[in-house]
């Protein structure tokens, strides 16, 4: 070993950072049927979310009349005419799974349209990208604003439009809560201070996450944080219809001038940016498909309204398939577009999304709103009494799903001369049937003492609840009397 | 040993040994890990000064705020507590026979009563109050010493056999054969009449002797007709129910050398709630009688 006398220095490059700066995003106005389209399903998506918790609903005395209510506290889910009871929640589940089939339903039909219309980080950034253009100007003064230095005057724009945004992010956001509780009083204790603690950090969280997701985070959240277009990726093919620069037509660009110099050597497109200028996601759509396009169709708008300006043919940028491309670029003609929304897989994505429709709609009309249940002592599993007959103590839950009292028979069904009383009645007040009176929307737990005779073998039985009025069939629990003999 | 250098391509120092010409590099530990663990020394210095931290022969030093995990588990003992100061105010304001009627304040002394059950009850009497040969049944409706609540009560808080609570439930049954009161043959003449009043077998010239050593001997406490006496705590002899056993053998046991069986005055151990609350839970358990005779109509019962 030798001795070195100076420390070499490491001239190896520095290792590549994987992090990439976000590239600000300046959208620019624009107007055209795409962009109008995306205004309705905005509205539409807002006001949906917004008004739907201000819905009353009449239900009588027993249950709240709030139309939409996800009752957390008292384990109850109110869609409209629908209650649901926690032990049902496989309705919530089928809904759900039908959202998730939805989706890959229309990813098929129709690609990235949930992406560029639907989806509520597409409908907030929109929002907020189009404050940014009410305060700060159209695309230039944006880009103008953002690299100039902090003046007095960009602090107080800046700070305006912040206010701006945190306002909007409350109102949004924050209106989440009244799903969960009745929102005329929420509203009314949420401003005097008198809410549930719950309340106000669900409202912070939530401005909280739309400030920053909306607002700040936009098109990194599609690009970076959710996985949905990597499993859109794996899930569109050559029949989905994806927003297509036509470069066939469009290449080899050059301006209008360049054009009329050199004819037919020039294509379409005539490299003017506004394609790019519009895109919310910042990106090229003349560089092919790819992960940042969530098929929002501006590009569209932009670039028919040049071509319509330079007297062109409109659909340089079109909803095209990969398939109607190949067949445009021999100059076939295309396969119409409801021929390509038939196709295998969208028929059998929608085969299966309306099958379970319809068996949670069969589910709903049948089912009954009443529930017996019973559970056996387990110590002691049998009494002998002084006159050598022998007791069973069970407890039964009698639910009543519906918002009304009712006035229902509770009765033995099976094993002679059996009788029972609850715990409230005197054991020589045992009877075979009782009248009971189920309360409005509740469970009703009763102790329940069967007697039978001396002599009785074990063997299974069963108790029937029944309404003197209605029609429905009578819920029957069975269970098994234990006798001597049989005990464990 | 080689000597300290810079290694080359790291630009960092070696610790000076050499193993098969295996070096190892002197890495300086990560400073967030060096701040940490400062941080965590500066940490455990204040811990030991305010926490009780070193051992001495009588327990650890006391720390500046005093804490101790009993002192912990005392607080929240008392908080516990706290919570059920309103109901427990309320029943012991309450008679025991109103609190049948107050389906709020039964819930409560029956949840009370289970709970206070399994720690003191459950020894003898079983988890699910079921008993056992010599300790009986509380489910049943078989009472040695009556089985309305008030009765439950009494003996609960007085106990059975204690002969320092002078209004604990007394009873003695002479030993009939170890005091050759009755002979030997004389017992099996009793023990026959005894099976035959409850129907265990049928009447013969051996019970029709019993049947006269009974009215001499027994009746005065079980009855003529073995029905039993609650005032005496004699059981019933003409149903199903034993507590020592209703076999012959074991019938024989009990009339030779009879059974004291005895249970605490629960009266002087606890809280007079409590008693209250466990007389409640043992009439609730399905054998409960009601003081008055007449039974109501069958209705059913609110919601909780």
């Amino acid at each position: 070993m030798t001795m070195h006398k100076a420390i070499p220095t490491d001239t190896r490059p520095p290792p590549k950072s994987f992090y990439e700066r976000r590239k600000p995003v300046f959208p620019r106005k624009i107007d055209g049927p795409f962009r109008r389209f995306k205004w309705a399903v905005m509205g539409l998506c807002l006001a949906i979310y917004w008004i739907t918790p201000w819905i009353r609903w009449d239900r009588g005395p027993y249950a709240p009349h709030q139309a939409v209510l996800i009752d957390l506290a008292h384990r109850r889910f109110y869609m409209f005419q629908i209650e649901i009871w926690p032990q049902e929640f496989y309705f919530v589940a089928g809904l759900l799974i039908m959202a998730g089939i939805g989706l890959f339903l229309v990813t098929s039909a129709v690609g990235r349209a949930w992406c560029g219309y639907a989806c509520p980080q597409t409908v907030w950034t929109d929002l907020y990208q189009h404050v940014d253009r009410l305060i700060d100007g159209d695309r230039n003064a944006q880009m103008k604003l953002d690299a100039a230095p902090w003046t007095a005057s960009k602090m107080a724009k800046r700070g305006f439009k912040w206010t701006i945004y945190l306002a909007i992010a409350f109102v949004t956001g924050g209106a989440w809560i009244f799903y969960f509780a009745d929102a005329p009083t929420l509203q009314r204790e949420f401003w005097t201070g008198t809410a549930a603690p719950v309340a106000y950090a669900c409202t912070a969280v939530l401005t909280f996450t739309t400030l920053w997701l909306g607002a700040f985070m936009r098109e990194q959240v599609c690009i970076y944080m959710c996985p949905w277009p990597r499993i859109q990726s794996a899930m569109l093919d050559e029949k989905s219809l994806l927003v297509t620069y036509k470069f066939w037509r469009g290449e080899p660009r050059g301006s209008v001038k360049a054009a009329e110099k050199a004819l037919g050597t020039v294509g379409d497109c005539i490299d003017c940016g506004l394609c790019t200028a519009v895109c919310p996601t910042g990106i090229d759509i003349r560089e092919g498909p790819q992960i940042g396009c969530i098929t929002c169709a501006l590009c569209i708008d932009a670039c028919d309204r040049v071509m319509i300006d330079i007297g062109r043919p409109r659909g340089l940028i079109e909803y095209t398939t990969l398939e109607n491309a190949a067949l445009e670029q021999q100059g076939a003609a295309p396969v119409p577009i409801l021929k390509t929304l038939r196709h295998p897989r969208t028929l059998i994505y929608f085969g299966v999304w309306g099958a379970i429709g319809v068996a949670l709609l069969f589910a709903l009309g049948t089912r009954t709103r009443v529930g017996l249940s019973l559970a056996h002592d387990r110590n002691p599993a049998f009494v002998m009494e002084s006159n050598g007959q022998i007791r069973n103590g069970l407890t039964a839950r009698l639910e009543n799903m519906e918002d009304r009292p009712r006035a229902m028979t509770l009765a033995i069904e099976g094993l002679p001369g059996a009788k029972f009383y609850t715990d409230a009645m005197d054991s020589t007040a045992a009877v075979r049937s009782l009248p009971v009176t189920l309360p409005a929307d509740a469970t009703l737990p009763l102790r329940l003492y069967v007697t039978a005779p001396h002599g009785t073998t074990a063997g299974d039985f069963a108790f029937t609840l029944t309404s003197p009025t209605e029609k429905a069939a009578p819920r029957r629990a069975t269970t098994r009397f234990l006798t001597p003999e049989t005990a464990p | 040993m080689s000597e300290k250098r810079i290694d080359e391509p790291t630009g960092t120092s070696t610790v000076g040994h050499e193993w098969d010409g295996i070096e190892e590099l002197d890495t300086p530990l990560p400073r967030w890990w060096l701040l940490t663990f400062y941080a965590c020394i500066v940490f455990s210095i204040g811990y030991v000064v305010v926490y009780p931290a070193i051992p001495m022969v009588h327990g650890a030093t006391a720390g500046l705020w005093g804490w101790t995990s009993r002192g912990t588990l005392t607080t929240e003992m008392r908080a516990e507590q706290a919570k059920h100061a309103t109901i427990k105010a309320a029943l012991l304001a309450t008679p025991l026979d109103a609190i049948d009627g107050d389906a709020h304040l039964r819930h409560e002394a029956i949840e009370g009563g289970k709970a206070a059950f399994r720690i003191h009850c459950t020894t003898c009497h079983g988890a699910g109050a079921a008993g056992g040969k010599g300790y009986p049944n509380l489910n049943d409706d078989d009472w040695l010493w009556g089985g309305d609540v008030d009765a439950i009560h009494a003996t609960i808080a007085h106990g059975v056999r204690q002969s320092a609570d002078t209004a604990s439930r007394m009873s003695q049954m002479p030993a009939f054969g170890s005091t050759g009161i009755l002979k030997p043959a004389e017992v099996q003449d009793v023990v026959s009449y005894v099976r035959s009043i409850s129907k265990q077998d049928a009447p013969d010239a051996a019970s029709a002797r019993g049947a006269t050593l009974f009215t001499a001997n027994c009746a005065v406490c079980h009855g003529p007709d073995g029905k039993g006496n609650r005032t005496l705590g004699a059981p019933n002899l003409s149903d199903s129910i034993w507590l020592y056993g209703g076999d012959r053998a074991s019938l024989t046991e009990t009339v030779t050398n009879a059974h004291y069986g005895q249970m605490p005055n629960w009266g002087a151990q606890l809280d007079p709630v409590t008693v209250k609350m466990l007389a409640v839970y043992v009439h609730s358990l399905g054998g409960g009688e009601k003081a008055a005779a007449p039974a109501p109509a069958p209705v059913a019962p609110a919601a909780k």
